[in-house]
């Protein structure tokens, strides 16, 4: 295997990972969180508005997580900086 | 495959570039200050008023009330903040129902310039209201152990905001435009749906934490000062 083959593998498997495996943290904080809102709602309905506005804050907080992996992954798709060099190398020679 | 608006060029002189991340933020600019000043321009304060004036004191009364809910005691002084973020996100996303729109909010290089604009205003509404040595004594707080931490969270939820709002405004071009050449008719329209409530709620995320952050940074030490009086009167 040559040095572009071996990058372009490289991206695409570590691409995949990167969704797959950082997508598990944030899904299992965001069922904690929401079902702990949901029961919290059950007992304290008056605080309904607090609750849910801080569930939301908290949600876009975890899922922030999940969206940096989804940046870092696109960013090996479609914009890859190791690809570009080698590609420009090549395209020099 | 586009990553950003920043890669359509509209017009090109040199290495001066009109890209669509420029035209399509000063549009929304235009659009937010052509309107607010066309709708102030005749206010009533008796009971006939015009709808738009309605319009307007809705999302401005809205808007001040979720400032007050965040912990900031005059909400007049930071809607000029708060209020411009949360508007010019809301509109960026919400006009993708235009076709050939794309939200300028889907680049990097605006939402970091939002990202600093906060982190430039925190420190600013911070020394204004507690002074210079006040504001930088509440790093330091609760010990002077966590002053670097403190440091590095002021800069990592900078870039956190930044990476968050170009994170979820891309993935929702980027889901609606991978889809349409899987799936090309139907599921595009319910996805853009589910991107119009994602911006909303990015926009709300956005100036809820810029408030947050604003209200931590102005009233650092009144929950220390605050006991004290109490025991001395």
């Amino acid at each position: 295997m040559d040095s572009t083959t071996i990058i372009a593998v490289a991206s695409i498997v570590t691409a995949g990972l990167t969704i797959a495996l950082g997508s598990i943290g944030p899904a299992l904080g965001e069922g904690r969180a929401v079902a702990t809102a949901l029961s919290s709602l059950a007992q304290q309905p008056d605080a309904g508005s607090t609750i849910t506005r801080t569930l939301f804050v908290g949600l876009a907080m975890i899922e922030s997580i999940a969206i940096y992996c989804f940046v870092v992954s696109m960013i090996l798709l479609f914009a890859n900086p190791f690809w570009n060099h080698v590609i420009a190398q090549t395209a020099g020679k | 495959m586009r990553l950003s608006p920043d890669d359509i060029i509209f017009w090109r002189h040199g290495f001066l570039k009109l890209n669509g991340t420029i035209v399509f933020t000063w549009a929304l600019m235009f659009v937010l200050a052509a309107g607010s000043k066309l709708v102030t321009r005749k206010l009533s304060t008796d009971l006939e008023r015009s709808p738009w004036q309605n319009l307007l004191e809705i999302v401005v009364t809205g808007i001040e009330k979720q400032i007050v809910d965040v912990g900031l005691r005059n909400p007049q002084k930071y809607i000029g903040f708060l209020g411009t973020i949360f508007l010019f996100i809301a509109l960026a996303s919400l006009c993708t129902i235009i076709p050939g729109y794309e939200p300028p909010t889907g680049s990097l290089s605006t939402t970091a310039a939002l990202a600093l604009c906060v982190f430039v205003a925190v420190p600013f509404f911070g020394i204004e209201e507690q002074g210079l040595v006040g504001y930088l004594k509440s790093y330091t707080e609760p010990t002077v152990i966590m002053l670097p931490f403190n440091i590095i969270s002021e800069l990592s939820r900078t870039l956190a905001l930044a990476v968050r709002l170009f994170g979820n405004m891309m993935s929702g071009t980027m889901i609606i435009a991978i889809l349409l050449t899987i799936t090309p008719f139907v599921f595009p329209i319910a996805m853009s749906a589910l991107g119009l409530l994602t911006g909303m709620v990015q926009a709300y995320i956005f100036s809820i934490l810029a408030g947050v952050y604003i209200a931590a940074a102005t009233r650092g030490r009144k929950s220390k000062t605050e006991p004290k009086q109490s025991l001395t009167a």
